[in-house]
């Protein structure tokens, strides 16, 4: 007796995997077609950092060449920090912002330790490059850049 | 044009000349069919785990196949060293006869059909049998563990599903009182068989999946344990004539059920070969659901299974059978 109800269980659980497997062939695909489409990027997504704009300035980033981030890269992949002072500004502005991004794990206490949060992670998730200087990014210039394409 | 035609078809005779075309007329089915059901279950098998499956090559991936063909007939010929030469390249030929052969008898329309012979069911179940001896003759000469795990396992489970394919197909061939795949068609012109013999169609449909090695049989080639199995050291055009194997025997047991239990190329208004390829491409896409839905068996699930359920359940089904029909 057993034995037959065990049967008629095991051709019921059949029958159910099938309707799984049947309900999910008519529902509609949930991946994503790369190349042709994208995701939006969560906001805290961690990708190499960018300078952020100083909202009363928009010529400068906040950035004020103080050095935190440098000393507190724990890979030194912040290089080359440099700036200058502006007539009839009280802070630095930075001309220069080397980040190595080949050496950098995003670990993010460069944006932690900004005392004037000019430091933020970007959305670029795909970065691309023949060459190993491709990543040494200039984020003064990319800053620019960007100020320009918006 | 005609004339000449007619001269050449009564010089050499209208049975050569029929089975000339027939097998030609075969080989294009087969070459289509299975160009068409890899194209088919990559596509199933992604909308079954929410992909879309193949969807570059041509629209909707359709000529995905036939780039993929190409590419396995570019391939090298590799041929591994201390293999069985003789074995080792009579495999994948081998594997290919059963198949063309059983062809020949299946009814595809009233008069579409190459031979019909008297023992037409007989003929496909020997000749089907042979594709276990070509997986034997693969795995042994291959000189490879996995191979010869796969093809002991091959053998073991065809002989033990074998049984219960032809003890289901008895019952049908005495209600139909012929071993004719023709006369069995024509005997269901009222009703179905599936309708007279569900047991016998189930059983038929298990069997027929144990006999194909496909999930959730597929223990001679059960990729996570065995590599590839029996076709572990075939590449280029040599596996993928047992890719074709696989393909057309997928269509074979389909076709055979649907001849057999489904009233094979009956049906209203539209031709009968449209009737015959409807039912058995829904029976093919059901052994396609099941690969994507069922894990794979044990062996001694495997062969209890046969032994112990279908086997005894099969005998008491022809049991019936006679008894009902002597009465």
């Amino acid at each position: 007796m057993r034995v037959v109800a065990d049967i008629i269980k095991g051709a019921y659980s059949l029958i159910v995997g099938m309707g799984v497997t049947i309900r999910a062939f008519f529902s509609p695909v949930v991946t994503c077609q790369y190349p042709r489409e994208t995701i939006n990027i969560s906001p805290r997504f961690r990708s190499h950092t960018k300078l952020v704009g100083d909202p009363e300035n928009p010529d400068r980033t906040k950035c004020i060449v103080c050095g935190m981030c440098e000393r507190n890269c724990p890979s030194n992949s912040i290089k080359k920090i440099e700036g200058e002072k502006k007539e009839g500004e009280k802070k630095k502005t930075a001309t220069s912002y080397i980040l190595d991004f080949t050496t950098c794990s995003q670990c993010g206490i460069c944006v932690e330790s900004c005392p004037v949060d000019a430091l933020a992670f970007s959305s670029d998730y795909n970065p691309v490059g023949f060459r190993r200087e491709d990543f040494h990014y200039d984020l003064v210039k990319e800053y620019e850049k960007r100020k320009k394409t918006a | 044009m005609c004339d000449t035609i007619i001269n050449i078809v009564n010089i050499v005779g209208k049975e050569v000349v029929r089975t000339v075309v027939g097998l030609i007329g075969v080989f294009i089915v087969v070459i289509g069919n299975a160009i068409m059901l890899t194209w088919a279950e990559r596509k199933v098998a992604g909308h079954m785990q929410r992909r879309i499956g193949p969807k570059e090559v041509g629209p909707f991936g359709l000529i995905q196949s036939f780039a993929d063909s190409v590419k396995l007939l570019g391939k090298e010929l590799l041929t591994p060293a201390n293999v069985e030469r003789p074995l080792y390249f009579l495999a994948p030929t081998l594997i290919f006869v059963p198949v063309l052969v059983t062809f020949v008898v299946i009814p595809f329309d009233g008069f579409l059909q190459v031979k019909d012979i008297n023992v037409g069911i007989l003929v496909i179940l020997a000749f089907s049998s042979l594709t276990v001896l070509s997986i034997l003759i693969a795995g042994w000469g291959s000189n490879n563990k996995y191979s010869l795990i796969g093809a002991v396992r091959s053998v073991a489970q065809n002989i033990a599903y074998e049984i219960p394919l032809l003890l289901s197909l008895l019952p049908i061939i005495f209600m139909a009182n012929s071993f004719s795949l023709r006369d069995v068609v024509e005997a269901q012109k009222g009703l179905w068989f599936v309708f007279y013999q569900p047991v016998a169609f189930l059983i038929f449909f298990v069997a027929s999946v144990a006999e194909t090695n496909r999930t959730p049989f597929d223990l001679p080639e059960a990729e996570s344990e065995l590599v590839a199995g029996f076709h572990t050291e075939y590449s280029g055009m040599r596996f993928s004539l047992f890719f074709l194997a696989e393909y057309t025997n997928m269509f074979i047991v389909s076709a055979i059920a649907v001849t057999f239990f489904l009233g094979g190329y009956q049906g209203p208004i539209l031709p009968g070969v449209v009737w015959f390829f409807m039912k058995t491409y829904v029976l093919v896409f059901v052994l396609l659901w099941f690969r994507w839905t069922f894990p794979r068996v044990r062996f001694d699930q495997l062969l209890n299974f046969s032994w112990k359920i279908l086997i005894p359940v099969s005998f008491l089904n022809l049991l019936v059978t006679g008894g009902i029909l002597k009465l």
